[in-house]
């Protein structure tokens, strides 16, 4: 019986080899959020543009838009925000943003330097949104829509691959509630 | 050229490490002595050319050779020259590159140390450093050559290095967090050649202690630094985010903290020894998973900056024959081992027991935590993250029970305890601990908040009681200098990491409740007062750096309303990389830190300025420090050197 028990380290170790292994077949930016076809978690937190205003899931929705996690630390928010303003500024599609952990006055400096693509910007500024949503890291980009509901979650650079899948996506969500 | 000699002695190291894995191990299974003894001239050889590779890439890096694709993409010529030093590990391949050096290192001080060891074990322990080596040398040369050329257009001018790595804390983290890493390797090394030679005795345990003491003294210094990195140059105050290249680096630490702990009872008392041989080889094979979840990109972090399934595909290969082969070998050999000695259930064997089950388990949570999304999404469960509010849930409980037995623990002896002496010594420092909790947690601040009075109680806890047990130590000597200087230095070097321990909770949970920011717009002459400090912002002008140009402000401090620092944030420009970084301007202090971080220019010469106020952070490192210092003491005790002498002679006389 003693014999026996030595393995268990063997065959715990070789179980977990395998999902390593498939781990690394797996594309890390698809994350699929636990809250798929789940509300958007409730929140109350201070616009980004008006500091004295509180915004809530109420203000996201109505329209079936993006929700982009994305703060002034982060290298890649750099790298996917002319993506951003390709997609909010000359294709018109509402971007909601989630200014993450960030310092909102850095925020506002970025997004006069860099443009702004958003229509909406909430600061969650100890992450507790960011905690209830389940994110990951930043950047992460939500398709929320118009019912408020989470339907689609990317995590990483928005590249214009990624954004011609989210844009199919978007659109099949559209079909279906016209229906 | 010489980038080309850089690749050829990478591949004369690894020739020589091949031959290092298999001569001296065949020399020890025949008898042949001469075999074995090729094994210490083969380590040396081996740190030889793996030291020469790594001053070649030195030397591209100082005289800005941007046809090495890797010296390339992360120096400039405008780069400092200590940053270009620094550079050698900035990236994938010189940090495996650095890796690797420091195996090969600590192969070198176990030949050059061992001359009390039989020479069969030297060699074995050799070999099987040879193969890791050797592994990590396959894969450099395979899929990760620093000195792979960007020929025939090689760039007029580098990328720079990462302006966030470009840094003090950079320069020196990730060789002690690989010292420590890479130091486990000898332990692991040491269970493996005892499971090989099938003599699990407790001479084994004693052979390791003092490396593994250093080993993890290295890691304990290398994470703190890591952290205290993160805490300054990633501005935003935060010094642990359990993002799953921390959690890479804790696992390793956390087995490796029940691994001294359990080498203890095995030298000292002869049991657990197939569970200590299990941890030594854990401890290590952690930390090359550690390497491979931050080296694949297997998950998503922060910090992985090298993401390339091929490269995983040769770790994942490696990982297996490693850590398959060597627990398959623990399964054969470890199930046949008896103990020398029986102890009852109250004993210090038990409470050491009791801090083995608790780390191991920390450690599987964090495993878990951190494998968790993976594993769900291969069995097509859905995706999950798992954040640092399940970490803090596990954390924070455990290592309080660990706490409360660790000061339990002062008063256990070997083989039985009786519980009446626990409750006759214990019951005064816990009445101590709590009263002086309350104490100064009011003195403090006038109020109490839980967290912070559990904390401090456990504080007070590990101070109290294993005070008591000094002071009932020094009562059994004839007076106190002979029995200060009686005490052997590894009970003091336990003593100090163990006060570690209790400066590092004080830290921790003060900086979380008691931290207090300020955001705002200051104008030049604008001023904030809180926690008795008053700043005034005096404007920011241009500052010209030698890879950067900066916007530095001053802000002059008052305490209560009397001029005290000046203090000058940055807003770097780093030209190359065209990346922006907040230069953070830190007063430290023994009780609190002031941070104060710069934001974006506002109109008219107004900076948004984020001030920060973090009471005992810098104790959370203060206390890492004491634990390292302790296990460099203990190492340093003259007490293993004369034993290993003593085992050596006994070993002769049996043979003879």
């Amino acid at each position: 019986m003693r014999k026996f028990w030595m393995f268990t380290p063997f065959v715990a170790f070789m179980v977990m080899g395998v999902f390593l292994f498939k781990g690394l077949f797996m594309d890390p930016s698809k994350l699929p959020s636990a809250l798929i076809d789940r509300p958007f978690p409730s929140f109350s937190l201070p616009s980004l543009y008006q500091p004295d205003q509180i915004m809530t899931e109420l203000d996201f929705k109505g329209e079936i838009a993006l929700l982009n996690v994305w703060a002034t630390w982060c290298p890649t928010c750099k790298d996917e925000h002319e993506q951003l303003n390709k997609i909010g500024l000359e294709e018109g599609i509402p971007i909601y943003g989630l200014n993450y952990k960030d310092d909102p006055q850095l925020a506002r400096a970025w997004l006069e330097r860099y443009k702004d693509p958003y229509s909406k910007v909430v600061v969650d500024r100890d992450g507790r949104l960011g905690l209830d949503l389940g994110v990951y890291g930043a950047p992460e980009t939500y398709i929320i829509d118009q019912h408020g509901i989470i339907r689609y979650r990317h995590v990483g650079e928005v590249t214009e691959k990624v954004w011609q899948q989210l844009k199919g996506l978007m659109e099949i969500i559209a079909t279906e509630e016209d229906v | 050229m010489i980038p080309e000699l850089g690749t050829f002695a990478t591949i004369l190291a690894l020739c020589l490490s091949l031959i290092l894995s298999v001569v001296p191990m065949i020399g020890a299974y025949t008898g042949n002595k001469l075999w074995v003894d090729y094994a210490r001239p083969l380590a040396k050889g081996v740190f030889f050319f793996l030291s020469v590779a790594l001053v070649i890439l030195g030397y591209a890096f100082l005289t800005d050779d941007f046809s090495v694709t890797y010296v390339a993409q992360g120096s400039n010529y405008n780069t400092p020259w200590y940053f270009k030093i620094s550079a050698i590990w900035g990236g994938h391949e010189g940090s495996l590159l650095l890796w690797v050096w420091i195996q090969a290192f600590w192969t070198l001080a176990v030949a050059v140390k061992s001359k009390n060891l039989p020479i069969d074990i030297v060699g074995r322990v050799l070999a099987v450093m040879g193969m890791i080596t050797a592994a990590f040398l396959l894969f450099i040369l395979f899929t990760s050559s620093p000195f792979d050329r960007l020929l025939p257009n090689s760039p007029a001018q580098g990328a720079d290095l990462n302006p966030l790595l470009q840094d003090f804390g950079l320069i020196v983290h990730p060789p002690a967090l690989y010292m420590g890493y890479v130091g486990l390797s000898v332990a692991f090394s040491f269970a493996i050649a005892a499971l090989l030679s099938g003599r699990l005795d407790a001479a084994w345990a004693r052979w390791s202690r003092p490396w593994t003491n250093v080993a993890w003294a290295f890691l304990t210094l290398g994470i703190a630094l890591g952290s205290w990195w993160a805490y300054y140059e990633l501005g935003w105050g935060g010094w642990w985010f359990w993002d799953p290249v921390e959690n890479a680096s804790l696992m390793p630490w956390l087995v490796a903290t029940a691994l001294i702990h359990s080498l203890a009872v095995t030298e000292k008392r002869g049991v657990f020894k197939s569970w200590t041989v299990l941890l030594a080889i854990s401890a290590f094979c952690l930390s090359l998973l550690g390497t491979f979840l931050v080296r694949s990109g297997v998950l998503t972090s922060v910090h992985a900056f090298a993401t390339d399934p091929e490269r995983g595909v040769f770790i994942l290969g490696m990982l297996i024959f490693v850590i398959g082969g060597s627990l398959l070998l623990y399964a054969i050999r470890a199930g046949s081992v008896k103990s020398e000695s029986t102890f009852a259930l109250s004993s210090r064997e038990s409470m050491l027991l009791v801090n083995n089950i608790i780390f191991t388990v920390a450690c599987a949570m964090v495993l878990i935590g951190t494998l968790y999304p993976l594993v769900m999404d291969a069995l097509d469960l859905g995706k999950i993250s798992v954040g640092p509010p399940y970490f803090n849930a596990l954390f924070v409980p455990m290592m309080s029970l660990m706490v409360i037995f660790l000061g339990i623990a002062a008063f256990s002896r070997w083989k039985e305890t009786p519980t009446q002496l626990y409750i006759s010594k214990l019951w005064l420092p816990a009445v101590l601990a709590v009263v002086a909790a309350v104490v100064t947690h009011w003195i403090y601040s006038q109020s109490i908040e839980p967290w912070v009075l559990l904390a401090l109680v456990l504080s007070y806890w590990i101070v109290f009681t294993w005070g008591r047990e000094f002071i009932s130590r020094l009562r059994n000597r004839d007076d106190m200098i002979t029995g200060f200087t009686k005490q052997s230095r590894s009970y003091y070097g336990m003593m100090l990491a163990h006060l570690g321990v209790a400066v590092m909770i004080v830290g921790v949970a003060m900086v979380t409740v008691f931290v207090e920011h300020r955001d705002a717009r200051m104008a030049p002459g604008d001023q904030i007062e809180f926690r008795g400090y008053t700043f005034i912002f005096d404007g920011a002008r241009e500052v010209q750096g030698p890879n950067y140009t900066s916007d530095m402000a001053r802000v002059r401090v008052l305490r209560d309303g009397v001029p005290y620092r000046e203090m000058f944030p940055e807003k770097r420009m780093y030209t190359a990389r065209g990346m922006v970084m907040t230069q953070v301007a830190l007063q430290p202090g023994f009780t609190r830190d002031l941070y104060i971080a710069m934001g974006e220019e506002l109109e008219n010469g107004a900076w948004a300025m984020r001030l920060q106020f973090k009471p005992f952070v810098r104790w959370i490192w203060l206390g890492a420090l004491f634990m390292t210092a302790g296990a460099m003491l203990a190492a340093s005790d003259p007490r293993y050197r004369k034993q290993a002498k003593r085992d050596a002679a006994q070993r002769q006389l049996v043979t003879e």
